[in-house]
């Protein structure tokens, strides 16, 4: 009989009744392939594979990550919160021990969800690692922890959240933002001022192959981790690196996956994009669990798999070299340009516009944050829409030291309500979230 | 008139039914080593004069099958398995012959890999040098398309006793549970036909030639003929007869747990709304999982006759019993001894029991009266938290769609029926510690032979569609039909209810229109690029299970028919929850 040499927790939740639209591609049909051949497998049925039904992520745990604008119910539906649940149901069995690993096969995705919420930007409207990550730190105390995404479009949402938390390593392995939506994650992409560095985007060429990944996660990725000593490491699972996938230029496989996720030994693997969904998604995921689980995956393959037909040219390959070399230098010298960046200035900008293509909104960004010494820094984002919403959101973070705080609810006080929508108040030292109406 | 019979681990009992009521009833001691001889000993007293003719049907629930899977007295079998990419298919190897083959069908039924005829004739003439005389064939996603399965019959020729082909076991997506059942249905193959052929001909030559129906485990019933084409469904169909038996006194609005206490285990189910749930996928045999239509039922190694010892200082009751209780002359302490020691049961030497209690008592620095409470008390809790545990199961069984999720149904059975030799002592312990309403099953002692009796057919029919491809298939009813782009979810389902119905009448159903559940019937619209190109529809039918209509005037007379045993139930209870 079979039996894993992990014992590895599954949540499967295709969502067969939800869609953006019928014929989106985050639609009914996503998963259908996927699970017939995950049930065909039995997958389900090997000894030291469990699988658990979602929990529902609660509005709580969403203001824990988001500012949704005008409120979360304008932004999110229930299906949201069951695939934010599905994440934090894993979580929360692998903190509780009763899981090594685990993977929340759900839908919708949610990494291109950023901090704040006025719609979908790249079919997602919650951010559902973040929502599990924040989560799991404010019930088990949880400190370090890091993301490596390897969805083929950058986690420019994830990448959002965390810009200023220097306890959360976020690497994005990505197809170059020149070639592919969101058009972000270059290498210089290092973080806010009182995290620099643990913001790192390997940015990837187009046709990049098995070889090219394996050689990234082995070169950057992994050494990156070993230094950083991560509590939890998430992996952002989406799988449109494939080579058949319709959204992307790239070619990885379904072995590739799997030998990927196995070097990786994350932690929580959480579903995000992918789109073959009769070509890739059956294979790769069937990939996933077995290698997550420690079982043989050898065998697995695509009925086209061909390597030789996917293989990547010598350009490809030096081209990947030179990246990894890059964000290698720039983990080294990250710290310094933290201490640089500090200075002795009291506070940071930065403005930025975002675009909602989902959703079809533009949002203008003006952030400030506490160039602080002891802490992430207290933030507040002035946030305004195209159709005229302007929101003022405050964040205190998780270890904010005393100034911080007390700068915090001093700003969200003494805002002029008149300027605004709403005011947010999200407190992370004490799990509050206020709104303050304009 | 009706035959039930219902073979368990200690005894087989047997009802002859009237129209209105029980004409007669038997029990035998079961002789696991010659059962043939216990069933017709059972038959034989209950037909004694009975004139040829009047006996419509029998209904037989064995543990052949079953045994002889556990003691591993089946034939061997030879596999063919044709997986492609995926999970190595030497991981579900079922023995010695077993042969992973060239052949490989995707998750829409489209073939990948052809299969190799030279490579099927030279396991051909293998299995027949070794004798092996039963194979199963199975594909991975032959359920999608059986192409390979079929081809591969072919090949083999007609020098076979029996080829089980794993499509038509099942519409089920598993392909392991797949390799395993169509193993099991090789393996019991000669001994299920081998007994029941045998049971026939000694009722023909009786001049009973009674139609012989077989309860299957999920507590449905089908003729000797279907039985022969798939014999796995007997297995595990104990537990099954009992739920059937229960059925008649269960809440038809509420939920509720049935706790069937034998000798040596006590079987427990869920009925809702007097439905028994049935496994998601099927039942699970000395380490097979397979996808044998089953009742969700949960079994514990305790019963009335297991062994009580101390380990550790600690009571422990079970698994395994030693014989029967020192009351009626057995070797060890039981349940049932503590039961006579309290003075609840009388029929027997309490004194033998007492004298068993004893070395535990002293052992344990307290009186046997106590001794024996905690013994008593120790069972109850065993089976209120194995039946917890089911309950907990059953409700994180997993949903797929946004809708099921959150309406989320959660069974929480406010009622217990039992049965089985202890039930009504039972019944009136876990009342007192419970807040369950706790019910005896009339007639407790040969309910479930009622059951097996009373039960009424079952089927299941699952059909799929793609219109891309331009196919629809049954595969249990080898039913392959082409499509045109305006088949949907209705014309599947209609396809699907029409092929139940012909399914229901060649395994012997009594009624020709019986009542269909649609258990899955789904239709995902396929779009490729930004068009929409096809509906892959999925569609699932069922009779559940249920009992014949004559049920009702059978059970409303086993209320009013035996003053006594109702009489002792009242009583029973008297002290119960009140």
């Amino acid at each position: 009989m079979l039996r894993t040499s992990t014992k590895t927790g599954l949540v499967f939740f295709p969502a067969f009744d939800w869609a953006i639209s019928p014929s989106h591609p985050e639609r009914e049909e996503r998963l259908l392939y996927t699970r017939d051949q995950v049930f065909e497998e039995g997958l389900l049925d090997i000894e030291g594979i469990v699988e658990y039904k979602p929990d529902l992520a609660t509005i709580a745990d969403v203001q824990r990550v988001h500012f949704s604008v005008p409120d979360e119910w304008s932004i999110l539906t229930k299906s949201h919160l069951i695939s934010a649940g599905g994440a934090k149901t894993i979580g929360i069995e692998v903190m509780e021990g009763r899981v090594e690993r685990g993977f929340a096969l759900v839908r919708p995705p949610g990494h291109h969800a950023m901090r704040v919420v006025h719609g979908a930007r790249g079919f997602c409207n919650i951010n559902i690692e973040a929502v599990m990550i924040e989560y799991l730190r404010e019930t088990y105390g949880v400190d370090r922890v890091a993301i490596v995404d390897t969805d083929c479009h950058h986690g420019d949402g994830t990448q959002d959240i965390y810009w200023h938390d220097p306890d959360t390593l976020f690497i994005s392995l990505h197809q170059d933002g020149r070639t592919l939506y969101p058009g972000s994650g270059f290498q210089y992409e290092l973080g806010g001022p009182t995290a620099l560095g643990t913001t790192i985007n390997i940015p990837l060429p187009p046709r990049t192959s098995e070889e090219g990944f394996l050689y990234a996660m082995k070169h950057a990725v992994l050494p990156l981790l070993q230094d950083f000593k991560p509590d939890l490491i998430i992996n952002s699972a989406g799988q449109d690196n494939h080579y058949t996938d319709p959204l992307t230029n790239m070619n990885f496989s379904a072995q590739g996956y799997a030998e990927l996720t196995k070097m990786l030994k994350p932690h929580i693997a959480v579903l995000e994009g992918g789109y073959s969904i009769e070509g890739a998604l059956p294979y790769v995921n069937v990939g996933i669990i077995m290698a997550l689980a420690g079982l043989d995956f050898s065998k697995v393959r695509e009925p086209d798999y061909d390597p030789d037909k996917i293989r990547q040219s010598a350009d490809v390959t030096r081209h990947i070299r030179r990246v990894a070399d890059e964000v290698l230098a720039y983990w080294e010298k990250a710290p310094k340009m933290r201490e640089e960046a500090l200075g002795d200035k009291q506070f940071a900008e930065r403005e930025r516009n975002i675009f909602y293509d989902t959703d079809g909104i533009y949002e203008f960004q003006y952030e400030t944050i506490r160039l602080c010494h002891d802490c992430a820094g207290v933030l507040a984002i002035d946030s305004e829409t195209d159709a005229g919403c302007r929101i003022h959101a405050i964040h205190i973070p998780r270890k904010a030291c005393k100034i911080c705080q007390e700068t915090g609810h001093d700003w969200f006080d003494s805002r002029d309500a008149r300027n605004y929508n709403y005011i947010f108040l999200q407190d992370r030292t004490h799990d509050r979230y206020l709104v303050r109406k304009g | 008139m009706i035959i039930g019979l219902d073979v368990g681990g200690t005894h087989t009992d047997v009802v002859l039914l009237g129209s209105d009521r029980i004409l007669r009833q038997a029990k035998v001691p079961t002789d696991q080593a010659n059962l043939f001889a216990c069933v017709w000993a059972g038959l034989d007293e209950v037909t004694a004069d009975i004139p040829p003719g009047s006996i419509r049907r029998a209904v037989l629930s064995t543990t052949l099958t079953t045994n002889a899977i556990a003691e591993g007295k089946t034939v061997e079998v030879g596999i063919i398995v044709s997986g492609g990419p995926g999970v190595d298919p030497e991981s579900f190897r079922t023995g010695r012959s077993y042969y992973c083959v060239a052949g490989s069908i995707d998750h829409r039924g489209r073939q990948v890999q052809s299969i190799n005829a030279r490579e099927i004739r030279r396991i051909a003439s293998r299995l027949s040098s070794e004798g092996i005389r039963h194979v199963g064939v199975v594909g991975k996603f032959s359920v999608r398309n059986p192409a390979h399965e079929l081809q591969i019959k072919d090949l083999l020729g007609g020098s076979f006793e029996k080829v089980v082909l794993g499509h038509q076991i099942s519409g089920n997506l598993n392909f392991p549970r797949r390799i395993a059942t169509a193993y099991l249905n090789a393996a019991v193959y000669p001994i299920h036909k081998r007994f029941f052929l045998a049971v026939r001909e000694s009722l023909n030559r009786k001049g009973l030639s009674i139609p012989i129906y077989i309860l299957k485990a999920d507590g449905g019933t089908m003729n000797l003929e279907s039985s022969l084409r798939s014999p796995g469904q007997t297995i595990l169909s104990g537990p099954a007869a009992s739920v059937m038996g229960s059925l008649p006194f269960a809440s038809e609005t509420e939920e509720t747990l049935v706790l069937d206490i034998g000798g040596t285990t006590t079987d427990m189910a869920v009925l809702v709304r007097g439905i028994p749930l049935l496994e998601p996928l099927g039942c699970e045999l000395g380490g097979y999982k397979t996808l044998i239509r089953s009742l969700n039922t949960q079994s514990i190694p305790m019963g009335g006759d297991s062994a009580v010892r101390i380990v550790e200082g600690d009571l422990k009751i079970g698994p395994g019993r030693e014989g029967p209780a020192m009351a009626y002359g057995g070797p060890a302490p039981t349940p049932t001894d503590a039961l006579f020691a309290l003075g609840k049961i009388t029929d027997g030497n309490a004194e033998a029991s007492r004298k068993g209690i004893e070395p535990l008592a002293e052992q344990l620095g307290t009186t046997i009266e106590e001794t024996a409470v905690r013994i008593f008390d120790r069972a109850c809790n065993e089976i209120l938290e194995a039946a917890a545990r089911m309950i907990q199961r059953i409700n994180s069984k997993p949903v797929y769609t946004v809708q099921q999720l959150l309406e989320g149904h959660q069974v929480k059975p406010k009622n217990v029926l039992v049965l089985g030799g202890p039930a009504p002592h039972f019944a009136s312990r876990l009342a007192a510690m419970t807040d369950f309403q706790v019910k005896v099953v009339p007639q407790w002692r040969v309910a479930n032979a009622i059951g097996a009796g009373l039960a009424r057919n079952t089927c299941e029919v699952a059909l799929f569609a793609d219109t891309e491809r331009g196919i629809a298939i049954a595969p249990e009813e080898e039913f392959y039909r082409s499509i045109q782009k305006d088949f949907d979810q209705y014309k599947a389902l209609d396809l699907a209810c029409e092929l139940l119905k012909k399914k229901c009448l060649r395994e012997g159903t009594e009624d020709a229109d019986p009542e269909i559940e649609v258990i899955e019937d789904v239709q995902f619209a396929m779009i490729r690029g930004f068009n929409s190109t096809g509906r892959n529809i999925r569609v699932k039918v069922q009779v559940k299970p249920g009992l014949i209509p004559e049920y009702r005037k059978i059970a409303a007379s086993l209320f009013e028919r035996d003053p006594s045993e109702s009489a002792a139930r009242d009583a029973d209870l008297g002290h119960g929850s009140r």
